[in-house]
């Protein structure tokens, strides 16, 4: 009887331990399906300029390279903004919230002229563009984790008129 | 002969140069047994108790002066101010002479006694500092000044005893400005607020309909340099403490961030953002001739100059990630002093020059830290969830720094506190604000 008391523990941890690992991978394929090599791949926070344009693209951590999907969308912003010749528009770069303040304004700033470089080649004029850097002082997502931190480094195309 | 020796080794066995001994405090060491010490309430004669009382709505103004002294005194962690309930001689009759016995019974090893009264309606304080043990007085002072500056008087009689005491100038005197946050994260609003070192008095300076960020002290304390988002056009701005006016410094054509004054006071340096890439810059105030400091396609940022304005301590990403290197205050010989694991931001140079604060991260938590100038000696003081920009206490030997909370599940709960710590490593403690807050500067002495 007590060793099949003994059993029945068991089971039932073996059985709750099946359950909370079904439990985290879930939680991280969530997370895989939304961050690809640390950027921000997911939609949740995406507004839109126009029926298909994305207002935004994101980063890296310490990173102002444009990914494949970032240039992608930026082209998408180009044609827009060709076809709407009197828009101008600033540029919001933006960082997380794990770095050094001054740091990340700069950071910010060179994120936003990346993108702003890549309109110009698709023929925006840089008088149709301005720069701005918040640093790490304007999160759209205050969760103190990954997935929250790839949603704050971004550059946010807003329309100036 | 023999025995005259050996009397002598007994004598110093049981009293081991008691008798030479002023009382003495090692500050270069974490203070683990802080010196008992007792502070008299200042005796005032009746009539002046009631005028004081009536002027500046203060039941007993010598008992707050004494509070003032206790408590600096305590924080500084060097001292254990006695419990006033064990004193056995009266304030006034203490300050004239001490009954050393009664005081040594509470084990008190230094006294402090004073009288403030009122005179052409100027408080006038006097103050005394007694070595219990050896029976005498090492230190008197005596000082006017309008009633209104009541607390100061604390502030200084505290300066003067760590002096005393620890042979090192105090840091008791001085003011903090510091950014004051309210609100989400997601939209927080920030004012620029003073107060001082204790966190009385706060003021604040500015109104929140702009973001503003990074305030430093000039050397006179008079003028601070600041971003703002006024306009939406991010500018490094000068603000005159007394007037309130405010200017702003240049005519950039793009972000200007992370100024400071030089040790003269005579010039900002700060970064300038341009088309992605950030270059450190002077200005200097009076002939307003600005120079390019740095010129690297990397970011250049928080340059912090050495206090006989040679050098400058900064921050770059020029071998690919954030790191601190130091130049010649003209931008020649630029050199790479941090090569310890992680990322190194905000180096400040230690107002005794031989130290740089700064702020490290590394496999996910951050650190403030120092290291000597060459980059050799790093001492890691505190490490928490988030933590940077560390401000040097005047003397050198407190960092003031903020310190951010992780956020929960939701979101929620987040919140950025000010800290200090001792250059030791020890004596971490909370700097209270009326509301949240962060980038904290330390003035220097507002006297003498």
């Amino acid at each position: 009887m007590n060793l099949g008391k003994i059993y029945k523990n068991i089971f039932l941890v073996i059985f709750l331990g099946f359950v909370l690992s079904a439990c985290a991978t879930q939680t991280a394929q969530k997370i895989d399906s939304q961050i690809q090599g640390d950027v921000y791949t997911g939609t949740d926070t995406v507004e839109y300029l126009a029926d298909g344009v994305p207002d935004r693209v994101f980063f890296a951590t310490n990173e102002s390279v444009l990914t494949t999907a970032s240039r992608e969308t930026l082209r998408k912003q180009a044609s827009w903004l060709r076809k709407n010749s009197e828009i101008t528009v600033v540029l919001e770069g933006h960082a997380d919230e794990r770095g050094t303040r001054e740091y990340n304004l700069a950071l910010g700033e060179r994120r936003a002229n990346a993108a702003k470089d890549y309109l110009m080649t698709y023929g925006i004029s840089s008088s149709r563009i301005s720069v701005i850097s918040y640093g790490k002082e304007r999160p759209v997502d205050s969760g103190s984790n990954p997935l929250a931190w790839s949603k704050n480094r971004r550059s946010v195309t807003v329309k100036a008129n | 002969m023999i025995n005259k020796k050996l009397l002598l080794i007994i004598l110093l066995i049981f009293f081991p140069f008691k008798s030479l001994a002023l009382i003495e405090i090692d500050i270069t060491r974490g203070n683990l047994n802080p010196l008992p010490l007792a502070v008299s309430s200042l005796a005032s004669t009746k009539s002046d108790k009631e005028k004081l009382k009536k002027d500046l709505n203060i039941n007993d103004l010598g008992l707050e002066i004494s509070k003032i002294v206790e408590n600096n005194l305590k924080k500084s962690g060097l001292f254990n101010p006695l419990d006033k309930e064990a004193f056995l001689q009266k304030p006034d009759i203490a300050h004239l002479k001490p009954r050393f016995e009664d005081w040594a019974l509470i084990k008190a090893q230094a006294l402090i006694t004073g009288k403030v009264n009122l005179e052409d309606d100027k408080l006038r304080v006097e103050f005394r500092l007694w070595d219990v043990l050896a029976g005498k007085e090492i230190l008197a002072l005596a000082f006017t000044t309008v009633p209104k500056n009541w607390r100061r008087v604390g502030h200084i009689i505290s300066d003067k005893v760590y002096e005393r005491l620890t042979g090192e100038k105090g840091y008791f005197d001085t003011r903090i400005i510091y950014v004051a946050e309210e609100g989400p994260k997601t939209q927080r609003v920030k004012k620029l607020a003073i107060m001082d070192q204790d966190g009385f008095n706060t003021k604040y300076l500015t109104l929140g309909n702009e973001l503003v960020l990074t305030p430093r002290f000039n050397p006179t304390n008079q003028m601070v340099t600041y971003l703002s988002y006024f306009k939406n056009l991010p500018r490094v701005y000068l603000l005159d403490i007394e007037t309130g006016i405010q200017e702003v410094v240049g005519d950039f054509a793009g972000m200007t961030f992370a100024p400071r004054f030089s040790p003269d006071g005579k010039k900002i340096i700060m970064s300038f953002a341009k088309d992605g890439n950030s270059d450190i810059y002077t200005m200097n105030l009076e002939s307003r001739i600005v120079e390019k400091i740095t010129n690297h396609p990397s970011i250049d940022t928080s340059p912090s100059y050495s206090p006989d304005g040679k050098y400058i301590a900064f921050n770059s990403d020029r071998s690919g990630y954030q790191q601190i290197y130091i130049m010649e205050s003209n931008g020649k010989n630029v050199k790479r002093i941090s090569f310890g694991n992680g990322l190194y931001g905000t180096p400040v140079w230690s107002p005794r020059g031989d130290l740089i604060a700064f702020t490290k991260l590394h496999k996910g938590k951050f650190y403030i830290g120092v290291m000597r100038t060459d980059g050799k000696g790093e001492r890691l003081l505190t490490e928490n969830f988030y933590q940077e920009a560390p401000s040097w206490s005047p003397n050198g030997r407190v960092l003031i720094f903020y310190r951010e909370t992780k956020t929960d599940s939701k979101g929620e709960g987040f919140s950025a506190k000010l800290w200090s710590i001792d250059l030791t490593g020890y004596n971490e403690r909370l700097v209270e604000t009326e509301t949240d807050a962060s980038d904290p500067s330390w003035s220097s002495l507002l006297s003498n």
